[in-house]
């Protein structure tokens, strides 16, 4: 076994992973990367499209755009690369490492997990039916079109309204699939509305609302699927339609990734990593950056909290003490996610937050005093706030609420 | 006041569309008023300025960036990733990918590199969004 020792490790290599080794190499510390594939990107190496950039290069980029930008920001650094975590051993600093040339323990300083998120299965849905070939998850039909050359079927249905089963429908379509149709169960679409523009809209591909696949068909190959409406969960009887397709794409949902340290860290409801505004974990010396705290409409902001998470873990690796959790942040009324649980009060911070139904105008508010009004909030649009503990009380705890205050 | 038809209050008849600004990924509510002709008057619910040129082009000549992929020969991997410079008039996106599909491009590749100039002649080239390297 090998052995080897350093100020800061970070695991994962995506847009979060980046970001904690820039953050961390602006302290000057020692910094490995360790990352499960060749090369760092992570999913920015198949998400061709554009939408990436806006915040952290001010201009429109694709996902390969800003991964390479990004690195040529980055110089050298250490890194393992197809190198797995087997176990992080808190209590030691330590992590055991497989790579190609053997077994790895690695001390650590701290830690920045950026495991990024995986797709909800199929499977996860328990539709009734046969298992033929030809179901993929939308980010495994978008790996072998984009990466592979390789094309999922000939007629596709998209399952779930989220962001990449929406850029799937239109890249599918660009490719010459024929794209029946997208169905979500939820009465509003689950993706971005500049996605339903641009890769609905533009294709004339139907977005139908309240209605799912209930049934698979076909023995070897997939040959069609049997849809219904829904009505408070439940299809509704004599709605069903069958329709004849080859290829199923499921866009049903991203969980955080965060198998590795579930009996260590604290993860909420959502199986996110819980973090305070340090983007710290409940381990004084284990960060946690991007779509393994909570899942994020953009990439410019992962990479933030990466910088954020790199950095705070280099200054704990070099001794120094950060100010210690003042209040805690709970979701209130029509909240569903936050992206911070806890803050220091040390200093104004970010925090991103879902509303649980669609709203027109919503009013925020923190504990009883409004701070922000948007024009529209849905589940599907994450929302940014800057807290400032200046302005506002943070002690205790701390509820954000949401409060609809016109159509 | 121009010389077309002026309704009972004076002014001209206009129209209100609403649309969703796809700009960048914050998505604007958009409010665009045009006159009966379909001409540009006036957005409202844009945040910044690109919002409102997006306005603008998308009730005279909608465009969009057209982001897909091209083979490769000889590279590390059998696609590039590309993307149009800037939009292109949305009616050609699938005369785009005709042309698309018919090239091939001899690795290595380099980020920015134009891989099509000048697109069905929009003025618009089309260039590599990623690196593919020469197999080795």
């Amino acid at each position: 076994m090998k052995k080897v020792k350093y100020d800061v490790v970070v695991l994962g290599g995506g847009a979060a992973g980046m970001g904690a080794i820039k953050g961390a190499l602006s302290e000057n510390v020692k910094t490995l990367l360790i990352e499960r594939e060749a090369s760092t990107g992570g999913v920015l190496n198949q998400c061709i499209h554009n939408g990436f950039g806006i915040h952290v290069f001010n201009q429109e980029l694709s996902g390969p755009e800003y991964h390479e930008m990004y690195l040529e920001k980055l110089g050298t650094f250490d890194a393992m690369y197809e190198t797995t975590v087997l176990k992080v051993d808190e209590k030691h600093n330590l992590l055991h490492a497989i790579s190609k040339d053997g077994v790895y323990e690695i001390e650590y300083g701290a830690l920045v997990l950026a495991t990024g998120a995986r797709e909800r299965p199929f499977e996860a849905l328990r539709i009734s039916g046969t298992r033929p070939a030809g179901i993929f998850t939308a980010g495994l039909a978008q790996h072998f079109v984009n990466l592979e050359n390789k094309l999922p079927g000939h007629k596709a249905v998209i399952l779930g309204s989220g962001d990449i089963g929406l850029i799937m429908a239109r890249r599918l379509t660009l490719e010459g699939v024929k794209v029946e149709g997208v169905y979500e169960i939820m009465p509003y679409q689950g993706g971005l509305t500049r996605n339903i523009v641009q890769c609905l809209d533009d294709f004339n591909i139907p977005l139908h609302l309240s209605t799912s696949v209930i049934k698979v068909h076909g023995k070897e190959r997939l040959e069609g699927v049997t849809v219904a409406k829904f009505e408070n969960g439940r299809p509704v009887e004599g709605s069903e339609r069958f329709i004849e397709c080859d290829t199923l794409v499921a866009s049903v949902g991203l969980i955080p990734e965060n198998d590795l340290v579930k009996e260590i860290v604290e993860i909420d409801l959502s199986e996110g990593a819980v973090v305070d505004d340090l983007m710290r974990t409940n381990i004084p010396n284990i960060f946690a950056a991007g779509n393994n705290v909570c899942i994020h409409d953009l990439v410019d902001f992962v990479t933030m909290e990466g910088e954020m998470a790199g950095k705070n873990a280099a200054l704990v690796s070099k001794g120094e003490k950060l100010p210690e959790r003042k209040a805690i942040i709970k979701e209130g009324n029509n909240v569903r996610i936050l992206s911070t649980k806890y803050t220091t009060a040390s200093q104004a911070f970010k925090l991103y937050l879902r509303v649980s139904k669609p709203m027109g105008t919503t009013a925020l508010y923190l504990n009883d005093e409004r701070i922000k009004v948007v024009p529209v909030a849905k589940p599907s649009e994450m929302i940014e706030l800057t807290l400032d503990p200046s302005k506002y009380k943070m002690r205790g705890k701390v509820i954000l609420s949401a409060l609809e205050v016109g159509k | 006041m121009s010389d077309s038809k002026l309704n009972e209050n004076g002014e001209k008849n206009s129209k209100i569309i609403e649309m969703t600004c796809i700009v960048c990924p914050i998505g604007c509510h958009l409010k665009v008023k045009v006159d009966e002709d379909g001409k540009f008057l006036s957005v409202t619910g844009n945040r910044c300025p690109r919002g409102a040129e997006y306005a603008k082009q998308e009730v005279t000549d909608p465009r969009r960036v057209l982001p897909t992929s091209v083979r490769v020969k000889n590279g590390e991997l059998p696609l590039v990733s590309v993307r149009t410079e800037s939009a292109i008039p949305k009616r050609l996106i699938f005369e785009a990918m005709k042309v698309v599909k018919s090239i091939e491009v001899e690795a290595p590749v380099k980020r920015g590199q134009v891989i099509v100039e000048n697109l069905l002649d929009t003025g618009v080239n089309l260039i590599a969004t990623r690196t593919v390297k020469k197999l080795t």
